[in-house]
């Protein structure tokens, strides 16, 4: 038999753990967007420091898990002398890592345009920014809108990790539910499952409408 | 002094000690993502509409929801219903089954590039269905996605710190315990950081030589 009450008290509880779990995604997408474009432009640019320097920095996100980064910053920066609130731990480390794998996304996307682009900006004497902010960056950014979408249900997939670093997010809630209430553990696991795919869902649904505006009229 | 060296020689044996478990959980995970991931690329492609539907229901469900999430079910839920297995074999599992939703869609690509002529001559030439596959599509399928495998084995293996949600003593677990016996986190989840930076970027210049050769060799 289903007790229905069973279930409500579990989506009383887990509901709003999805608060939390929503901002980390909208605030880490954002943060990881313009780190994106500052780590993939950086790794394209004229002078060889900068590209280094995007470059060591993009391959060290990407390379150190993002489990390893968010212990680091949980544990270690306090020893440093700096210490940010759990949800900023969280926020950063999301924002990085996913920064870091954008960045590539980024940079592959600007590498796609067709050099004949670059050259026709050179010859109607646009400026480098004039070239990039006008005729590189939009034809690029058509490529890069479904590797984002799916980037940004990677990121949500992640907000499940800084449950570690206890911020109160959904899955925090569902454990901390589970230790009290054992006997319900598939009920509530199988809806926190539902709610994250009803998040994922919808995000997915945006990005395909988004990456159909923006190809209207183009071949 | 932030950063003790005589420490860090300490505690390394101990880190390295449980470097296989992380090992193990990468590799075992991605086997079985391999396979699993063939049948449900096959499942996804079958005639039965019933199959085929659920298939991919499924593999969205499972690649849009956390797999730290999915480990938690498997973890708590699989015992309830009888089904016990030990931490490590779990997180084995559940990361191979995560897995698999995304090997799946490079299988699909794989068999999708496969040139119609080739289906059409394997049937010319009276092939059982079972030779045309073994034979024919899968050796030209699975050639062209050996490096996007490889750089899904690369995101397994950054994925793996995340078992240590169900208490599989892997190396970040192993740092993090180190780190609450002298309360110095600083040398521990440094170190784990750079084991995993090393292996995962000096496999990933492997797998872009791969890719560069794989390419040489096509045309």
């Amino acid at each position: 038999m289903i007790l229905i009450e069973v279930h409500l008290e579990i989506l009383k509880n887990l509901l709003p753990g999805a608060v939390p779990t929503i901002q980390l995604t909208i605030l880490g997408a954002m943060l990881a967007f313009v780190l994106s474009f500052m780590g993939g432009l950086g790794r394209l640019s004229r002078f060889a420091v900068v590209r280094g320097l995007a470059g060591f920095i993009v391959e060290f996100f990407r390379g150190t898990s993002l489990l390893v980064q968010l212990f680091w910053l949980f544990y270690v920066l306090p020893f440093m002398g700096i210490r940010l609130e759990s949800g900023m731990v969280g926020l950063l480390a999301l924002g990085l890592n996913y920064g870091a794998y954008g960045s590539e996304v980024v940079r592959s996307a600007v590498l796609s345009v067709p050099k004949g682009q670059h050259e026709a900006g050179i010859a109607l004497n646009m400026t480098a920014f004039q070239r990039m902010r006008y005729i590189i960056i939009p034809q690029a950014f058509r490529t890069m809108i479904p590797s984002f979408g799916n980037l940004l249900i990677e990121l949500l997939k992640g907000t499940a990790l800084v449950s570690l670093v206890t911020i109160p997010e959904m899955t925090f809630e569902a454990l901390v539910m589970r230790t009290s209430d054992a006997a319900h553990t598939l009920e509530i696991f199988t809806w926190l499952l539902l709610i994250y795919f009803a998040i994922a869902y919808p995000l997915t649904m945006l990005m395909r409408w988004v990456e159909r505006r923006y190809s209207l009229g183009r071949l | 002094m932030i950063w003790d060296w005589q420490y860090a020689f300490e505690i390394l044996p101990r880190l390295l000690k449980v470097a296989h478990v992380t090992i193990t959980a990468t590799l075992g995970a991605f086997v079985v993502a391999m396979i699993l991931g063939l049948v449900l690329a096959f499942a996804r492609r079958s005639t039965n509409r019933l199959l085929s539907g659920v298939t991919y229901f499924v593999v969205e469900f499972i690649r849009s929801t956390p797999p730290f999430v999915q480990l938690f079910f498997l973890f708590f839920v699989m015992p309830q219903f009888g089904i016990t297995m030990g931490a490590l074999m779990t997180g084995i599992l559940g990361l191979g089954i995560h897995y698999s939703t995304f090997l799946s869609e490079v299988y699909r690509a794989g068999i999708d590039s496969v040139d119609k002529g080739q289906w059409e001559a394997a049937t010319a030439l009276n092939f059982t269905s079972r030779q045309k596959w073994v034979h024919i599509i899968l050796p030209q399928a699975i050639r062209p996605i050996i490096p996007v495998m490889g750089n899904y084995l690369i995101t397994l293996f950054k994925e793996t710190p995340m078992l240590l949600g169900i208490t599989v003593v892997e190396m970040l677990s192993q740092a993090q315990i180190i780190g609450s016996q002298s309360f110095r986190y600083t040398e521990p989840i440094t170190m784990v950081g750079i084991f995993f930076l090393i292996l995962s970027y000096g496999a990933s210049l492997l797998v872009k030589r791969i890719e560069l050769r794989m390419d040489i060799n096509r045309r």
